[in-house]
């Protein structure tokens, strides 16, 4: 069967389609910007999950592909004056080139001492942006205004950015699903089941971490730069977060790693749950300590998160649910 | 000669584990492994394919150098082994395990191909009906089998076979056995480390016998039973030569 | 320029000892379970405001408070281990870190409830010491010799008492000491609760230096990171020197160069050592 005939590819990608295009159809403020927010942590959870879920090595200051990137295209757009389109996907790049300069060094550790390394990355990268003059040190950057109007001001400018996180984020999705289905992502599997017995077998698995570390670093990078355009300014603080790196793991391992849906169900059920617990009038003081509380249940209990569990449990949908 | 060993030695900090090991193995050769717990089989495997690098000596293999050469590459010049440690990739199905045996082996098969080549080598060791079962789920003697059948999906020239008969019932052993020599019957040539005495005798065209490191005996399996050193290092026990070979 | 120079120095290391002491805890936890507790900067938080709790409210001395401080740390690590980390410590890494990272997250959202974010201190001065031309607050000096203190008790521990030999064993070998007859389960939880004990009392010594939030634990937590690895994962003595170094460090850049580079340098070191020596700067190759 080709990829186009199978319904595990078409699902998720269906899914935010419809829900993107209803998005712009209705032309709701206050309904684009959740929705961006959710597409985001789709797109983000999945780009994670290309590493993550496939290769079994825990980035865990992935965040700093969306800062870098996103700076990068930030600057791009409001200093050099490129389209939206090209800064963003000039963002994506600079993050790819990060992480194909890093990956092979830092792929070489295993396990916790690798998830360590990201996170000094992170930290590492942070503190040089906030010394970096050119991208405004530590009060960041401002958007300069000219930039809205190329896409006519600043309300439409917005609708731009929104189509253009929706495209990549099914492009996102596309991407997951093709790794995972092809030869090389069966490397990768075995690589993530057992990497020496990988090796022996043929795969050569430097090479191919860093081709996924490449790949899973580009997207957040894109992201980013919408991110910060639709936000209008750029800081450190903002765009380091090592606390959004983990709501990114904490997405996929709810959802499922090594699925194709597991992200897409994860980003969208976190960020339900968290809106729920930070407007409920019971919750609101305690929605972190809540939110901690069902993360460790999940960990505990359902380590292969709710695609991954469904998966495991109704033989049926393995063929819907990739 | 398909393998040539020359000279090879590796040190792990203080321990020697291998000193000078040389030998040939010739193309369609069976060739055994044998020695003490201890003797550096596992390592003269390990540093054979790749994944221990030697401080000295020289690996060649169909007479092209492969020392130092990582064990992927080492792989994909069609050279298989199976681990003493059974490792299958736990999440992934008997079947997809083959898969990459065969995608990443010697002849590099797209995703299609290789399916159809893993059901060749599943149904060779027997494994067919497991196919689309999580390999986590075999039992041992199972598990021995996919690694087998992983290996022999590379198509390999030289296949590596390190204690495939640990942990079998002596029928389970009689037909592994059945199965190897099927094996060479395709022309690949086997090394086979192996503890099962009365097995490895009667299998092999030659045996080596490693003790500390040193390799102590090579010959046809009579020569090397008779040899007395050998008794004295592994055997123990002069009478044991005489039932071995009764077999 | 040099007297600045070494006060500077001077006020680092002895920072640096408080910091060994938290990063011992994180390093100790490593060495035995191969656990990376994503919950160690609550807990020195929760060091922190245990201190200031028992000296605001109850008027206890603060380095005497924090005896009931380490009891309770001690406690709240073993609690921390039943319930969060047993159940994964034989699963992947990830487990085990969202695991710890969720006990953060708890700790971190019951502290925001209760106390808010807003900055607190540990009124409590000793006056400052001067040696030659240097000056610094005394409880930069006691909190050293505290650092020591602890460090001394805890070899002590490790290596005289019979549980201290079951946690070196256990660390070497976890299988090997089961079949000695070491319950591991229980080591494992001691282990645990000894490493949030050092962290909590870290915490107090902190409290005594800076003001503090719920919050201040994170920037020691990856402090703690930092030093570990300079000091080599797994071992209590290079976290000290590990300690010592990011303290000297911290005294020597800001002389040479603006203080915002200083985690540049830091998280760099970190990464490359990580890199190159990932046993440690002292550690067997």
């Amino acid at each position: 069967m080709k990829v186009w005939q199978k319904p595990g590819f078409w699902l998720p990608l269906v899914i935010v389609l419809v829900w993107g295009g209803a998005v712009l159809l209705i032309h709701q403020d206050t309904m684009r910007e959740s929705a961006f927010v959710l597409l985001m942590a789709v797109g983000l959870a999945s780009s994670l999950n290309i590493l993550l879920g496939y290769t079994g090595y825990v980035s865990f200051g992935h965040i700093v592909f969306f800062g870098l990137g996103g700076y990068t295209g930030f600057y791009l757009l409001s200093e050099q004056g490129w389209p939206l389109f090209a800064s963003a996907i000039g963002g994506g790049l600079l993050s790819a080139f990060i992480a194909g300069l890093v990956g092979l060094a830092v792929l070489r550790l295993r396990g916790a001492y690798f998830a360590l390394a990201t996170i000094g990355i992170n930290e590492a990268a942070r503190a040089f942006v906030s010394n970096f003059e050119p991208y405004g040190g530590a009060t960041g950057m401002f958007v300069n205004f000219s930039a809205y109007q190329k896409y006519g001001g600043p309300g439409p400018a917005l609708w731009t950015t929104f189509t253009f996180l929706w495209i990549t984020t099914m492009v996102v999705l596309v991407a997951s699903y093709l790794v995972k289905h092809s030869r090389f992502g069966l490397g990768l599997l075995a690589i993530r089941e057992d990497e020496d017995a990988a090796m022996v077998m043929g795969v050569k698995a430097p090479k191919a971490k860093t081709i996924t570390y490449v790949i899973s670093a580009f997207f957040p990078g894109v992201i980013g730069t919408l991110y910060f355009f639709k936000n209008g300014n750029i800081e450190p603080g903002d765009a380091f977060q090592l606390h959004m790196s983990i709501e990114m793991l904490v997405m996929v391992m709810l959802g499922g790693m090594g699925t194709v849906m597991g992200p897409l169900v994860g980003a969208v059920g976190y960020q339900w749950l968290r809106g729920y617990l930070l407007t409920s009038p019971i919750f609101k003081d305690l929605h972190l300590a809540v939110a901690g509380a069902m993360l460790l249940v999940i960990i505990l209990f359902v380590p292969a998160g709710l695609v991954g569990w469904v998966r495991n449990h109704v033989q049926r949908l393995q063929k819907v649910l990739e | 000669m398909i393998l040539q060993v020359y000279d090879l030695t590796k040190r792990f900090g203080g321990l020697q584990a291998l000193s000078d090991v040389t030998f040939d193995l010739h193309t369609g050769e069976i060739l055994g492994l044998i020695g003490p717990n201890g003797a550096g089989k596992t390592t003269l495997f390990n540093v054979i394919n790749g994944v221990y690098t030697p401080e000295r000596g020289r690996v060649s293999f169909r007479g092209e150098d492969i020392t130092g050469l990582p064990s992927y590459d080492v792989a994909r010049l069609g050279l298989a082994r199976t681990h003493q440690v059974v490792r299958p990739l736990h999440e992934l199905t008997v079947r997809e395990n083959v898969m990459v045996g065969a995608c990443y082996g010697r002849e590099k098969h797209s995703l299609k191909e290789a399916r159809r080549l893993a059901d060749g080598s599943l149904d060779k060791v027997g494994l067919l009906d497991r196919g689309d079962q999580p390999s986590g789920s075999l039992n041992v003697s199972q598990k021995k089998r996919l690694e087998l059948a992983r290996a022999l999906a590379a198509r390999p020239y030289l296949l590596l076979l390190d204690e495939v008969l640990a942990g079998l019932n002596p029928s389970e052993i009689a037909s592994m056995m059945d199965t190897v020599r099927a094996i060479r019957e395709d022309g690949i040539s086997i090394l086979m480390i192996e503890h099962v005495m009365q097995a490895i005798m009667s299998i092999s065209d030659r045996i080596l016998v490693l003790d500390y490191g040193t390799l102590i005996a090579t010959g046809a399996p009579e020569e090397v039973a008779n040899n007395p050193q050998v008794i004295e290092a592994y055997l123990g026990d002069p009478n044991m030569t005489a039932r071995l070979l009764a077999e | 320029m040099l007297d600045q120079l070494i006060s500077s120095l001077t006020d680092g290391l002895l920072l640096g000892f408080v910091y060994g002491v938290a990063a011992m805890g994180l390093t100790l936890i490593w060495g035995v379970m191969s656990v990376i507790n994503l919950a160690h900067g609550p807990v020195i938080a929760m060091g922190m405001f245990g201190t200031y709790l028992l000296f605001t409210h109850l008027g206890v001395n603060p380095y005497l408070a924090m005896v009931p401080v380490a009891g309770a740390g001690l406690i709240a690590g073993l609690v921390i281990y039943v319930i969060a980390v047993h159940r994964v410590i034989n699963a992947p890494h990830l487990s085990s870190l969202l695991a710890t990272f969720a006990v953060n997250m708890i700790i971190i959202g019951v502290g925001t409830a209760v106390f808010s974010t807003s900055p607190q201190n540990i009124n409590y001065s000793l006056g400052s010491v001067e040696v030659g031309f240097l000056t610094f607050p005394a409880s930069r000096l006691v909190g050293a010799f505290g650092a020591i203190l602890v460090t001394a008790c805890l070899y002590l521990f490790l290596y005289f008492t019979r549980a201290g030999k079951a946690i070196r064993a256990v660390a070497n070998n976890r299988m090997a000491a089961e079949l000695m007859g070491i319950p591991s389960s229980r080591v494992l939880a001691l282990s645990f609760g000894l490493g949030t004990m050092m962290a909590a009392v870290a915490g107090g010594l902190i409290a005594t230096f800076f003001p503090f939030t719920v919050l201040s634990g994170g920037p020691y937590e990856l402090k703690s990171f930092v030093i570990c690895v300079l000091g080599g994962l797994g071992h209590p003595l290079g976290a000290l020197v590990g300690g010592l170094m990011l303290g000297g460090l911290e005294g020597l850049i800001p002389t040479f160069m603006p203080v915002s580079w200083v985690p540049v340098v830091e998280f760099g070191l970190f990464v490359l050592v990580l890199l190159v020596r990932p046993s440690g700067l002292f550690g067997a190759k």
